[in-house]
């Protein structure tokens, strides 16, 4: 299957997926291992991939938030990010899909303006979440988030779904952009 | 010519409007560059950055009066506006800040204005640095080194050179009023120390702050682009990147030199609009030299961190260090060096 959708599966009892797909290895296993460490009363499962589409001969559950990491440090991450975007469905980015910005506090380093991230994630009507994944605190602080939302899409929280989600991320702060 | 506000508007305009700026949270950079990447091709993509020219106002400036300026390493600050600064106390400044110099290198012994020790201060204006009418004028200070004998009053050489200047500058300058001097780029070159105690005389006089001016990876792409795209009658240097690897234990450096005239015919290739550089041109001609990279060392670049830039034109470190080599495209380089700055002000 080289195309990820989202419904193609049956849900897992009280179980709850998130697939992160990025470059950076270790930034994105620190963050798994710091969103297994939260407190949560769904059974939580974190799939790190480099770049997909996936390998189809794992049995792999049902995935119910896909987060693309961007390091703003490297081009080639974005690139990455791009790529695999074509080999997920598009009902997918019905509030399934976040977009993770790293980096950005050192702007001395930055190789992609702020921008461009942005406008990736306008174009594909997705949340787009900034984040340092390197320094401590503000790991932790996204992993919560993170499972906060992975539980929505997995539909664990009664009365909210992930569209609902998705209308309520959506921010007016940059007018000029919406009009794509 | 111009259709800006007129220096005498109010204040309070000038605060709503940067109120508005900052509630939207887009300065005019962000604006420019939102507005280059809409995708909708009806409306023709605005320019983005004009390719440096020779400005009219530098024709008339003879090109020896710069040619100090040239083959120097400068470093980079920012400057915040100067309060009551005036280019008429040349002699007096110069008075005071060489009392301040004394002190601070014979801390502790009282010292009496009008003292000299071996060394001399002195500010002076740089006529013909500015872009528009409205950009005030560059200014230089220097440190030099007096000889010991007062029989031979010949100049001493020169220990320590900073200069201050402002090229179309005037999204800084609408929004500021009449008290201030603006000037956001600084350039130095001398010891570091030397540096240091005129930018605290500078601090405390003026109620300025100065700020190491960093050039990102982005910014050394977009200027790698634009000084290639100069037209260059002879190249007197290889155009040369550095990247930087992030790895452990020490990161590694990687250096690609390339023949100046293949860089500039690889650039009139991607080029499109004449007299404009758009970001997709900077992204294309990059990912080219990316591309052959890794089909020949099967790295990828685009991983990497560009940390130096160096063409013909001038050459440009990430630490926020420059040195310009050629004359004809000085003001060109300095007009992007200063919208960093102001950038970095804002």
């Amino acid at each position: 299957m080289s195309v990820l959708r989202p419904l193609d599966k049956l849900p897992g009892l009280n179980t709850a997926t998130i697939l992160l797909v990025g470059t950076e290895d270790a930034l994105l296993q620190q963050l798994a291992d710091a969103m297994l460490k939260e407190d949560c009363t769904s059974e939580l499962k974190v799939h790190l991939a480099k770049s997909l589409p996936l390998p189809s001969n794992v049995n792999r559950p049902r995935i119910d938030l896909i987060v693309f990491v961007v390091n703003l440090h490297s081009k080639h991450s974005l690139r990455n990010v791009e790529e695999s975007l074509h080999h997920v469905d598009a009902t997918f980015f019905l509030g399934k899909v976040s977009f993770l910005a790293t980096g950005a506090g050192r702007e001395s380093h930055c190789s992609i303006h702020r921008n461009t991230v942005v406008k990736l994630a306008r174009t594909y009507r997705s949340p787009l979440l900034f984040c340092d994944l390197e320094i401590g605190d503000f790991r932790v602080t996204m992993a919560q988030r993170l499972v906060r939302m992975l539980q929505i899409c997995a539909g664990h929280v009664p009365s909210v779904s992930a569209l609902n989600l998705l209308s309520l991320l959506q921010s007016s702060e940059n007018p000029s952009l919406e009009d794509l | 010519m111009d259709s800006y506000d007129a220096p005498e508007s109010t204040p309070r305009q000038c605060a709503s409007s940067r109120l508005k700026d900052y509630f939207i949270g887009a300065t005019p950079l962000q604006k420019r560059l939102e507005s280059v990447r809409k995708q909708t091709s009806f409306i023709p993509t605005p320019p983005r950055r004009k390719i440096p020219q020779c400005s009219p106002l530098q024709e008339d400036v003879d090109p020896q009066k710069f040619a100090f300026l040239l083959h120097k390493q400068w470093t980079l600050y920012s400057l915040t506006p100067l309060y009551k600064f005036s280019y008429t106390n040349f002699k007096e400044y110069s008075r005071l800040l060489n009392a301040f110099i004394a002190a601070e290198k014979q801390k502790g012994l009282a010292v009496e204005v009008g003292d000299d020790f071996n060394i001399k201060v002195i500010f002076s204006t740089l006529l013909g640095m500015k872009g528009t009418q409205r950009d005030p004028e560059a200014f230089l200070v220097q440190i030099l080194s007096k000889s010991q004998l007062p029989s031979e009053h010949r100049e001493g050489k020169v220990l320590w050179t900073g200069w201050f200047c402002c090229i179309f500058g005037d999204s800084l300058l609408e929004t500021v009023s009449e008290d201030f001097t603006c000037l956001p780029l600084f350039l130095a070159n001398g010891a570091e120390t030397n540096t240091a105690i005129i930018g605290t005389w500078f601090q405390k006089t003026f109620d300025c702050y100065f700020r190491p001016l960093a050039i990102n990876a982005f910014n050394l792409s977009w200027m790698a682009a634009m000084w290639t795209a100069c037209k260059m009658d002879h190249y007197m240097a290889t155009t040369e990147f550095l990247w930087s690897v992030p790895c452990s234990p020490q990161s590694l450096d990687i250096s690609y030199a390339i023949h100046p005239e293949d860089a500039k015919a690889l650039w009139d290739s991607v080029h499109k609009t004449p007299g404009e550089v758009t970001q997709e041109e900077v992204d294309l001609f990059m990912d080219c030299l990316y591309s052959h990279f890794h089909r020949h060392f099967k790295i990828h670049l685009s991983a990497t961190r560009l940390v130096r830039v160096s063409t013909s034109v001038a050459s440009a470190h990430t630490d926020g260090k420059i040195k310009i080599l050629c004359h004809k495209y000085l003001i060109g380089v300095l007009a992007y060096l200063t919208e960093l700055a102001i950038f970095q002000i804002e």
